[in-house]
């Protein structure tokens, strides 16, 4: 790679990663976490979204705060292999040379980014919690969990560009949506050249889910190991239904075939932060507080005192939840009928 | 066809406990295994070589300790073992260790490299994709099974909410799930072959062609500013209560947070 002088690189880039023509959530947080990080730099954000068909999506991503988009629509993006991104990714680097490039760490996020941090020869932080500039140096500073969750770690890449980082879905904060905004788009066509690394998609199977992704849930009714069967998961479902929540599990009970991959929150599964987060028979394993602890209010019941997901709840019960669960059910339902009545 | 299995030796963090004082890590007696989706690429490699026949390579890269990983990999069918170490390749990040386990990966024959999807130490998926790159050759990441037909490869590529099935040529990589199989257990006739027949090739710094700008700690771009235990905010209230008065507790307490 061409050796440059840090300088000369400047703007905050992120991959806005969509799938069936639908952006992935976490784009719109990285756009909100990049102007914050741009305004400190005294640079802009610009959103990369790739694809079949995507140019009509520019709008959406400057509506959530991109002061510039730039496309890259050719059909062989249509569905996410590593090649044919990694390379529009890194003719962009080559092309705009930006100071920062964030990635959701999704399944295509973290993917991706190692391939481009091997390819422009740069380094990469897996799974930010927190991004901030350095006031003296203006470098970027990257906050990872490690170990499980147990310590965290604050990387810097201090002479290497651009300074790359996956960012854990559902922890940074979206930017307020104007919807009148419309987006200063870049065409960009890298040139596609079929060469050994492209793979071929033969197959393409969805899982059906009706459920409310627990990402986007205000209030989470989760059940761990305590709950003990699959059966019991109806219980948590009733008491869902009356508060307008979802339901969600540890990775015990997804492991047991109680609950659906898709429910699992934790290191290994989602990190969510709804407004209540019912932890019901979880003990608390740090993998879990991991994906749950910035909840706002946590209401554990496990049997066990000593259960540490109680050093993270605001409201602990020490009792059988097989008994709370359907009495709470049961008064919450009352009260709703008071209230209507 | 010749499969290599790049495998890492890790704690136990099922057994990591913190020190309620210093709240670091207490990392004495705590067991090293070999990394779950490391052991679930291997066993998807000894079943290549049990049903189509294939020579099964592992190789590490890490202490000379991480010999033992090595041998429990052999004990369970691996042909040879390949063990990267030297003080040169310390304190790498990922790109650094990619670029070294490469250098060792272009000295043996390959015809799919596998290796898991994360490490549960670091837990950043990066190095498979990374080692593909300096490699040029394809990867295939987050792969739920692997068939090999021919020439090719058809993984079965997870996603959040889907799976591809993925169609790819030889030479390629492809990082395994943890959750892919259930591996199999070491048997005494392969533990005694582990450490009294098979041998383990020991490469250092000097049997690589690599540049001493591209290892170890010189050769990270990144760097650790600094680690420290997690925060943790202080722990609420704490209740025993029968299941009556839990119930009116709770909507309480939602009451005066206004949840109700």
């Amino acid at each position: 790679m061409k050796r440059m002088s840090l300088q000369d690189y400047k703007g905050v880039f992120v991959f806005a990663q969509q799938v069936d023509c639908v952006i992935n959530g976490v784009s719109f947080e990285l756009i909100g976490k990049g102007k914050e990080l741009a305004a400190d730099l005294g640079t802009e954000v610009t959103a990369v979204i790739l694809g079949d068909g995507v140019k009509s999506l520019a709008d959406e991503l400057a509506a959530y705060g991109a002061d510039k988009v730039i496309v890259v629509d050719d059909p062989v993006l249509k569905e996410y292999t590593t090649e044919p991104y990694t390379h529009a990714i890194h003719k962009i680097i080559e092309k705009h040379k930006p100071e920062v490039f964030l990635y959701g760490a999704t399944a295509i996020g973290r993917d991706l980014a190692p391939r481009v941090s091997a390819r422009a020869t740069t380094g990469l932080t897996a799974d930010c919690t927190k991004l901030e500039v350095d006031p003296d140096n203006k470098k970027l500073r990257m906050t990872r969990p490690a170990f499980g969750g147990n310590i965290m770690a604050t990387i810097i890449c201090p002479d290497h560009t651009p300074q790359m980082a996956t960012v854990r879905p559902g922890v940074m904060k979206k930017a307020t949506k104007n919807p009148s905004a419309k987006a200063n788009v870049e065409e960009f066509n890298p040139g596609f050249e079929k060469n050994n690394k492209y793979v071929e998609v033969t197959e393409v199977v969805k899982k059906v889910s009706d459920k409310v992704d627990i990402m986007d849930a205000k209030i989470l009714i989760s059940g761990g190991r305590g709950v003990g069967a699959k059966e019991n998961f109806k219980m948590l479902e009733e008491l869902a239904e009356v508060l307008g929540g979802e339901v969600s599990s540890s990775r015990a009970s997804v492991d047991a075939g109680w609950t659906e991959k898709d429910q699992q929150v934790g290191q290994t599964g989602k990190t969510v932060r709804p407004n209540v987060y019912f932890a019901i028979g979880i003990s608390g394993a740090i993998q879990h507080l991991a994906g749950m602890e910035e909840s706002d209010i946590i209401v554990a019941i496990n049997k066990d005192e000593y259960a540490p997901i109680f050093d993270v709840a605001d409201f602990g019960i020490v009792g059988d939840l097989h008994k709370i669960v359907p009495v709470l059910t049961q008064k919450l339902k009352e009260e709703r009928a008071k209230r209507n009545a | 066809m010749k499969i290599i299995v790049c495998i890492k030796q890790v704690p136990d963090t099922n057994e990591v406990k913190l020190d309620p004082v210093t709240g670091t890590l207490i990392r004495d007696g705590v067991p090293s295994i070999i990394n779950p989706d490391d052991k679930a690429g291997l066993e998807a490699a000894l079943s290549l070589k049990d049903s189509l026949g294939a020579e099964v390579s592992v190789i590490t890269m890490g202490p000379p300790q991480a010999d033992a990983v090595l041998r429990e990999a052999m004990a369970m069918g691996a042909d040879n073992a390949y063990l990267v170490t030297d003080r040169a390749f310390g304190g790498a990040d990922t790109l650094a260790t990619s670029t070294t386990l490469a250098a060792a990966l272009r000295k043996i024959d390959y015809d799919l490299i596998i290796t898991g999807r994360q490490a549960i130490d670091g837990d950043t998926a990066q190095v498979g994709p990374q080692i593909s790159e300096h490699l040029d050759i394809p990867n295939v990441s987050y792969a739920e099974d692997i068939k090999v037909e021919g020439n090719t490869v058809i993984v079965k590529r997870q996603y959040e909410d889907r799976y591809h099935t993925v169609k790819v040529q030889m030479p390629c990589l492809v990082t395994a799930l943890g959750e892919m199989n259930t591996p199999r257990y070491m048997t005494p006739g392969g533990i005694y072959d582990a450490y009294k027949v098979k041998k383990v090739t020991v490469w250092g710094r000097s049997d690589l062609e690599v540049a001493d700008g591209e290892i170890g700690l010189k050769g990270s771009p990144t760097k650790v500013a600094q680690s420290f235990p997690k925060s943790v905010k202080p722990a609420g209230q704490k209740v025993t209560l029968d299941a009556d008065e839990a119930a009116d507790y709770i909507i309480e307490k939602l009451k005066e947070k206004y949840v109700l």
